[in-house]
């Protein structure tokens, strides 16, 4: 008898065996189904639902995929021999209910038990990415998710540049820039997507081709429109997550409404000389009632007391500032991880280096999300923050 | 009395002599905001409407709860705690007013 046959049957000894469709039910009371297998196994078809954290770093990674010690784990490989292996090593690691799956994924899928074919990050993208594969947070599944991922970005600025050039190299998989503006030289000051050559040209072309030449392998959408109640739906249908970095309230408030009536998390940022503002407007986050840029602010001030940054100046820095924290905030609602600023207003004070967080409740009378079923309809936004009518 | 300390907005410290704190004694966020406007000419009008209460485009915090969801201005301050003013402003760093003249 071989050593390692020797070695497998004292394992036996020691270790609990599950079929495969014990292992099935076991998992949908919350036990961890573990895939020990190679990467080209893998690539084949996994367990629905099964953790691939390969045998090789399997003890280093454990901790981080399955954090409590009594959660019960079974390890699957292809027979259920290397399984057994690795079911010891998980045991010696600390972990109280580990089990080993007999017959391992050949006999799962000869049994007619659901399996999917794991999308694979290819050579390219693991080398793109490798700095995200490495945290649990994120790894394989979260690149793949934030590569299926589409974003829009409202405005080719201040706050859309440094949003667009992080969320381009994040590798979310589509990314709509709208804007209808062109070039100018005062805005490269704080608008790095662009560049003197590119003065007179059209933002989102200009921003097409910074972004591409960061990350050719995401499909960038240039969008040049000014977004009105007739097109906003058609601009925003189908994003995933839409980052306002628009200029002016009449936008600020037909994202809003739109943005409710299609359910879509609104990543907000605004900037004043050394001040800027971040927050997620998104009433139907899952979590708990969100409100929306209408709950903050009902109304839009009048344009006299209103002074613009055209007017009021702005530091060309402050929006990088607030830009980034949208692309965090973005980054973060399509992985769904973390806590995001849904409620909460975080407001950055440059000179005395200073942010505050301030609560934003939802207004249970809101006309826009209080009931989504009854919304009111689109109005004409240049007339309401005239403060005309609404 | 207690001694209060009201962030102004960068939008509204032209009024303020250009300062970004200013302290003041209240007992009520209302007493604050009035003796801010006494202080300081001209502020006032942009914080409350005609009848007093805050704008529609202000938000008022003590410490970082909304007035709103407290008493409004009625809401008591207690000693030390920091009033903030909370304006809504568009900047995305674009030309806004420019952008805000063209029809949509």
């Amino acid at each position: 008898m071989k050593a390692k046959d020797r070695e497998i049957a004292r394992l036996k000894e020691g270790i609990a065996e599950m079929t495969p469709a014990q292992t099935l039910a076991l998992q949908a009371q919350g036990a961890a189904l573990i895939d020990v297998r190679e990467a080209e196994e893998i690539a084949l078809g996994s367990p629905t639902g099964a953790l691939r954290l390969g045998r090789g770093f399997l003890e280093l990674r454990i901790e981080d995929a399955v954090p409590r010690a009594d959660r019960p784990l079974v390890l699957m490989c292809n027979s259920g021999t290397r399984s057994l292996f690795a079911a010891a090593d998980l045991g010696r690691l600390g972990y109280t209910r580990v089990y080993s799956m007999a017959g391992g994924f050949s006999r799962w899928k000869n049994e007619g038990l659901p399996f999917e074919l794991p999308p694979r990050t290819d050579q390219h993208s693991r080398e793109r990415y490798s700095r995200h594969l490495l945290m649990p947070e994120v790894g394989e599944a979260g690149q793949q998710r934030l590569l299926a991922s589409k974003a829009l970005l409202v405005g080719a600025g201040g706050l859309g540049s440094p949003a667009a050039f992080y969320l381009a190299a994040a590798g979310i998989g589509t990314l709509g820039v709208v804007d209808h503006d062109v070039v100018e030289r005062s805005n490269l000051q704080r608008q790095i997507l662009h560049t003197d050559a590119r003065v007179g040209s059209s933002k989102v072309d200009s921003a097409r081709q910074t972004l591409e030449a960061l990350n050719p392998s995401i499909d960038v959408k240039p969008i040049r429109t000014r977004l009105s109640g007739g097109n906003v739906e058609d601009v925003l249908r189908g994003y995933d997550v839409v980052v306002d970095g628009s200029d002016n309230f009449p936008t600020r408030y037909l994202v809003n409404d739109a943005c409710v009536k299609l359910g879509i998390p609104n990543v907000h940022g605004s900037v004043y000389r050394f001040e800027g503002q971040a927050t997620v407007f998104w009433p139907t986050y899952a979590k708990r009632r969100g409100p929306c840029y209408r709950c903050l602010y009902p109304e839009p001030p009048p344009a006299d007391l209103a002074p613009s940054c055209a007017e009021a100046g702005v530091l060309g820095v402050l929006p990088g500032v607030i830009g980034l924290l949208q692309a965090v905030e973005t980054i973060k609602i399509l992985l769904g991880i973390g806590d995001p600023l849904v409620g909460r207003l975080i407001c950055y004070d440059a000179l005395r280096a200073r942010f505050s967080e301030l609560q934003v409740a939802p207004d249970p009378d809101c006309r826009y999300c209080a009931d989504p079923a009854r919304f009111p309809g689109y109005v004409d936004y240049e007339q309401f923050c005239a403060g005309v009518a609404a | 009395m207690s001694n209060v300390t009201i962030r102004i907005p960068t939008p509204l410290r032209s009024y303020t002599g250009g300062a970004d704190e200013v302290r003041v004694q209240a007992q009520t966020v209302g007493d604050a905001l009035h003796a801010l406007g006494a202080a300081h000419d001209g502020v006032l009008s942009r914080i409350l409407d005609a009848a007093g209460e805050p704008r529609q485009f202000v938000n008022i915090y003590i410490g970082g709860s909304n007035v709103r969801g407290l008493d409004g201005l009625a809401s008591a301050v207690a000693e030390g705690e920091v009033i903030s003013i909370v304006p809504a402003v568009a900047g995305g760093a674009d030309e806004s007013q420019r952008s805000r003249d063209r029809s949509t």
